[in-house]
């Protein structure tokens, strides 16, 4: 997935990072096909080049070295509000049909079954980052018909990147559709994990697996702790 | 410290203890435990491990915030349990809503206006977040009221004795948090000279004249880092999962590590290890030319 979603990254762009496996693959991307991608975190680091895998988004090596470092009140309006980030990328609980995506809580809000941690930047980052990637693991308990809550509308969303295939808005109807699959996953694995009728495009781009520098950054460079990494 | 909680936070108030990641105020946060302050508003974008640990002592009523996790390792379980329990009163915005509404109050507005929210859940669970039609251009804005905390708790690398707070590395909204409050202690790592503090002046981030009192605390940001100081104690919000998962072993830590300590001074002493682990190693800037 990190080596997928890197991937989704172009040389040059200006990209607001999120925790977690996000975070993996814009460092990913940094140093393999986009060295000039300008890393933006929420906590203020702008242009950031850290020479650890941060744990967090408010890491000490996200500072050492940066471009730009400003206080959080900048970070959304001088850049985010003001229409300088070209990619978000969000993780999420949920992930429904129509990419909207719930980091707030699973059943009703007043007396939820699980309490999440809440939006963080994610609302405000899905509705002014110009093109929104999603990576999340899938599961029908992932992504069902609907979000029990709307933490972040996924109306900006180019893609989301998963562990079996990639899936895409589809443009008129809002809805997301399967376009690309892993090697030896087929349409129907992908179909039984999403809770709802997914539909395929008829000619479904093949996801090439890691390649072997990919894998080597990431396992001997990147995260060598497996902080995100599974294997 | 303790003169200075003692004086300035009070039962009922609404408590802010800033800083994103960096720099946040544990040694702060543990002598209102000790105090054992109750029925406060605890305010922060992200409560992180000291408002669990304030909300298991008893000390919140109420919490408003914007992301309730342990950053890179998962939940906050004394949060989460009172949410699920029923016994803790939430205020939900995202980041932006949060920094928003420091905003507002720093600069004594009584809103402020963003473009946010629209199609989202969070205006229909917290009926604080409103809109207004801009006057100039027809625009629907969200809006955020002001938050004018009564004390303002904010971690600093440096500062002299009138509080002339000097921060680098992640500025999170501290300033504007500051500003906003009627009552505000700067913890610093350092006291040192007002000449210090006026040959970089544009590092100063907060002056003496927002300062209700400064408490000098090496270390009291731990686990939280001060750049420049020490490094985030990663290993410690790791291990606060296990600690936090059950009530009763989060209790134990309390005891141990927050009631059965005087200080900071007195916490450090009694994990020799740290100091040397987290120590941060030297990279110090050229510095700028002030003249004129």
């Amino acid at each position: 997935m990190a080596a997928v979603a890197s991937r989704e990254l172009q040389d040059g762009e200006v990209v607001f990072v999120g925790i977690g496996l996000p975070n993996l693959a814009c460092n990913l991307a940094r140093r393999t096909h986009a060295p000039h991608l300008v890393l933006i975190y929420e906590s203020g680091a702008v242009g950031a080049v850290p020479e650890r895998l941060p744990v967090s988004i408010g890491d000490p090596a996200l500072v050492t070295g940066s471009l730009m470092v400003c206080g959080m009140a900048d970070v959304f309006q001088l850049f985010l509000q003001n229409g300088r980030i070209e990619v978000g990328f969000l993780g999420g609980a949920q992930v429904d049909r129509y990419a909207n995506i719930n980091t707030t809580v699973i059943g009703p809000y007043e007396k939820p079954t699980v309490r999440l941690p809440g939006s963080g930047g994610a609302a405000e980052i899905a509705i002014h980052a110009r093109r929104i990637l999603i990576v999340a693991k899938l599961s029908p308990r992932a992504f069902p018909e609907r979000v029990d809550f709307l933490t972040s509308p996924g109306h900006r969303v180019a893609k989301v990147i998963t562990d079996k295939g990639v899936l895409e808005r589809d443009a008129q109807s809002g809805e997301l559709l399967l376009t690309g699959l892993y090697p030896g996953i087929a349409v129907a694995d992908v179909q039984a994990a999403v809770g709802w009728p997914l539909r395929a495009r008829p000619r479904l781009d093949r996801l090439d697996p890691p390649t072997s520098i990919e894998r080597q950054l990431l396992r001997d460079v990147l995260d060598p702790q497996r902080l995100y990494l599974t294997s | 410290m303790q003169e200075a909680i003692a004086r300035h936070v009070r039962d009922g108030d609404v408590v802010v203890i800033e800083g994103f990641t960096h720099l946040i105020s544990f040694a702060a946060g543990h002598e209102i435990i000790r105090q054992r302050r109750r029925d406060l508003t605890l305010c922060r974008l992200t409560p992180d491990l000291i408002y669990d640990q304030m909300i298991a002592a008893g000390c919140a009523k109420k919490l408003v915030f914007s992301w309730a996790g342990n950053p890179g390792v998962g939940s906050l379980h004394a949060f989460r349990r009172a949410v699920e329990d029923g016994t803790l009163e939430l205020e939900e915005y995202s980041h932006f809503g949060m920094v928003a509404r420091f905003s507002a109050g720093a600069a004594r507005l009584p809103f402020w206006s963003l473009r946010d929210y629209a199609g989202t859940d969070l205006p229909r669970v917290n009926p604080r977040i409103k809109s207004v039609t801009c006057p100039y251009t027809g625009e629907a804005l969200a809006t955020v009221p002001a938050l004018n905390p009564d004390v303002t708790i904010v971690h600093a690398q440096r500062a002299d004795a009138q509080g002339n707070s000097q921060i680098w590395g992640l500025l999170g909204v501290q300033k504007e948090a500051a500003f906003a409050s009627q009552r505000v202690i700067v913890v610093v790592e350092e006291l040192v000279d007002e000449g210090v503090i006026r040959a970089d002046p544009n590092r100063t981030v907060i002056p003496a004249a927002i300062v209700s009192a400064v408490v000098v605390e090496p270390w009291g940001a731990h686990p939280s880092y001060a750049q420049g100081y020490y490094d985030r104690d990663n290993d410690f919000y790791v291990a606060w999962e296990a600690i936090s998962r059950e009530g009763r072993s989060l209790q134990q830590y309390l005891e141990e590590f927050v009631f059965g300590v005087r200080d900071r001074a007195d916490y450090m002493r009694k994990q020799p290890m740290l100091a040397g682990a987290l120590k941060a190693r030297a990279q110090f800037c050229a510095g700028v030319n002030y003249g004129f």
